[in-house]
This record gives C-alpha cells, structure tokens and sequence, in this order.
C-alpha cells in the first residue's frame, strides 16, 4: 500500500468531486460546519449521533453501520474519501472506523477542511441527495481496536502511544484546550506510554508528514518496531490521527487504537496512572 | 464528549453554563485585519515548548476561545489573508489577546 492509496490532495479532491464510484463525507467535532458550507456533492456523517450507540458507550453494531451507510447512498465497492476540521481528526477517526467495519477503498483528504479553506478552494451549502444502496459490512476487525484489559496487560510489554498534547500526558490538562478542564477522570498517562502528540505527525496547515519525517519521529520517539503498538489520547479520534500514521502511511503491522482512551482509563477503578513527563 | 462551545459567545459573556470561570483559565480575544473582525480564521495554542495543544476557528465576529491551564501561552492564527501570534501569560479566570494578522 502507497500514501496514495489512502491519502489524497486537495488537488486531486477537486478534480473528482462528483465523479461516479467516489464519494466524499465530511466529519467534524463540530457537526455544525458541514452545513456552513462543504464539499460539493459531500454527504455528512455526524460521528456522535451517527457512530455511537445511542444508550451505552460503544461503537454501532454491524447492522446498524450497514444501515447508516445504505442510507448515507453509499456501496461497497464506492471510494470513500474523509475529510473534516481539527486537522482530520475526526476524519481519521472515521477512517479507522469505517476499516473497522471492513469497508475496502477508504482514503483520507490530506489537511481536511483546513488546507480546503486555507487554499480558498470552493464550498456549497447545496444539500446533497444520494439513493439509498444496501451496504454490507463486515464484522469488526478488533485487530485494529484495543480494549482495556489489553491495554492494562500491555503495560512495559507493547509500545503504547500517547498522542495527547505534552500537559494533558503530564496531567496538567484533562482535554484538549478548546474544552472545558473540568473533567471526572484522573489526570495522568498510563505507565511506561511514551508521549508522541499527534500534532507533531502534521504540518500547520493540517497535511502529513513526510513518510521520511514521519519514520524519523517515531523512531526519535523511541517507537519500537518490532513491537506491538497501541495508540490512545482522551476519546479515541486524535489517536485514530496517529493510527492512521503508523499503519496506513507507515505501514507498521500491529496497531491498536484504544478508543476508550482516557475517558475510560482515567476513570478506571485501581489502575495504575503515572503524572509528570 | 461534546463538541467546543460556541466561539461567538461574545467574549467575556455567556459561557456554558456548566463551565464554572472561577476554575478555568479562559483564554480569548479575537481575530483582526486591517481594523477588521476576521471570521474562519485557524486559531491554535501552543505550550511554553511550543507544542500543540489544541485549535479553533474563529467565529463570524472573529472571536475565539481556549480552557487552558495557568502559564504562558502562544496564540498563533493562520487565515488566507494572513498570521498573526502572541504570547500571553493566563491565570484563572478570563485573559484576553488580540491576535492581528499580517
């Protein structure tokens, strides 16, 4: 697999907006922003409505995801191309959740809306309608997805990845900024997880990384290869950024992402938390 | 798990009323040009090491906003018309920064 394959340009997004067989969605934390204007034709996936069971904590079941995305108009066989604010974050969260669900051909729209606007390239508020397919998906692929008594059993065992920005890892933080800090869970990052923001695997305008610049990152970081890998930061989509790095673009082999994250372990009765860098 | 709070909440009014700004350290101001409010602006925080800690859009009035921790803080936008940073030192409560793009 190339970056290619599952990233693509601005440029190149512009060039196949509407063409048959390719569709584009847009997810934001914001789920406001795809009606102030998007891509054309893009349809819209409200990754908190729409992906999360609506009673307890988790994902949607199979049939649940096949009926969402038959309702959505989009097939199997379509190229699903993501793309959204906060530097894609909740785009690559998407990502990883529509590979969860086995969908083949998905890619990433490299600096999501951020290099879309910061390029002053076109947006519509022009509702898109597409017909109803009828999706099949697969059943999850939790190769891919970490739950916690993995992630307590990989403690000083597989490399855990805390992509979370360096004050939230040393507890100072309990959210990203543009949250409130009054949090339940812990402050803290779980023992022996080294601290590789997600931010550092972006440029300032919301694009990758080089490969080249990407391996020299994680390797500087003290990633072990031949390690297993689980990534988490506080509910799952910054790390589902960083999955993405090390598995789609990287293409390390055993990636997890935890996206129970530290809403889930901070919150956790008697495990252990480490504070500080 | 929410989304951010509105960032047109009008500065220094109007917070959500389950943020409690006796313990937040509010970081916020707007966004200008040339005199003017500049909305859709890419509005982020970065740590004392320069690190990323997290990033807004500004709203239609140009405003944005941060819950950050007591410390010294960089604001850096990046909008098609231009970037602009400062540097401010926050406590508890609201501090507010203008951020002017050139």
């Amino acid at each position: 697999m190339s970056r290619s394959d599952v990233l693509v340009t601005a440029e190149w997004a512009e060039e196949h907006l509407g063409q048959p067989g390719i569709v584009f969605v847009e997810v934001d934390e914001d789920v406001s922003a795809y009606d102030k204007g998007h891509l054309a034709g893009a349809v819209k996936l409200d990754w908190k409505a729409e992906l999360q069971d609506p009673v307890r904590r988790d994902f949607v079941g199979r049939e649940q995801f096949e009926e969402l995305l038959s309702s959505k108009g989009i097939s199997n066989d379509d190229t699903v191309v993501l793309y959204g604010g906060n530097n894609n974050w909740f785009a690559a969260y998407a990502y990883w959740y529509f590979k969860l669900y086995g969908h083949r051909d998905v890619r990433l729209l490299d600096g999501g809306r951020k290099k879309w606007e910061l390029d002053s390239r076109p947006l519509t508020e022009e509702a898109t309608q597409r017909p109803r397919t009828a999706y099949r998906a697969s059943d999850q692929d939790t190769s891919i997805r970490a739950f916690r008594d993995e992630v307590l059993a990989s403690i000083g065992q597989k490399n855990l990845v805390d992509v979370r920005s360096p004050d939230e890892f040393a507890g100072r933080l309990l959210a990203p900024a543009h949250l409130p800090q009054e949090q339940s869970q812990r402050g803290g990052h779980i023992p022996t997880a080294v601290n590789i923001p997600w931010a550092k695997a972006a440029n300032e305008d919301g694009t990758f990384k080089s490969d080249d610049e990407l391996r020299a990152l994680y390797a500087g970081a003290g990633l072990d290869e031949s390690k297993q890998t689980i990534a988490y930061c506080r509910i799952g989509e910054r790390s589902s950024h960083t999955w993405f790095a090390l598995h789609e673009l990287l293409g390390h082999r055993d990636v997890q992402n935890y996206d129970g994250s530290w809403t889930e372990y901070g919150s956790l009765v008697g495990v252990p938390i480490e504070k500080g860098v | 798990m929410c989304g951010a709070p509105a960032q047109d909440a009008g500065l220094d009014q109007t917070l959500p009323a389950s943020v409690d700004p006796a313990k937040e350290t509010i970081l916020q101001g707007r966004v200008v040009h040339t005199g003017e409010r500049v909305a859709g602006a890419y509005v982020r925080l970065l740590d004392q090491s320069g690190d990323f800690t997290a990033e807004v859009v500004s709203s239609a009035t140009g405003a944005f906003r941060f819950f950050a921790a007591p410390g010294r803080w960089t604001v850096r936008a990046l909008s098609p018309v231009g970037t602009g940073e400062r540097t401010v030192d926050a406590g508890v409560g609201f501090t507010e920064a203008q951020i002017e793009l050139s």
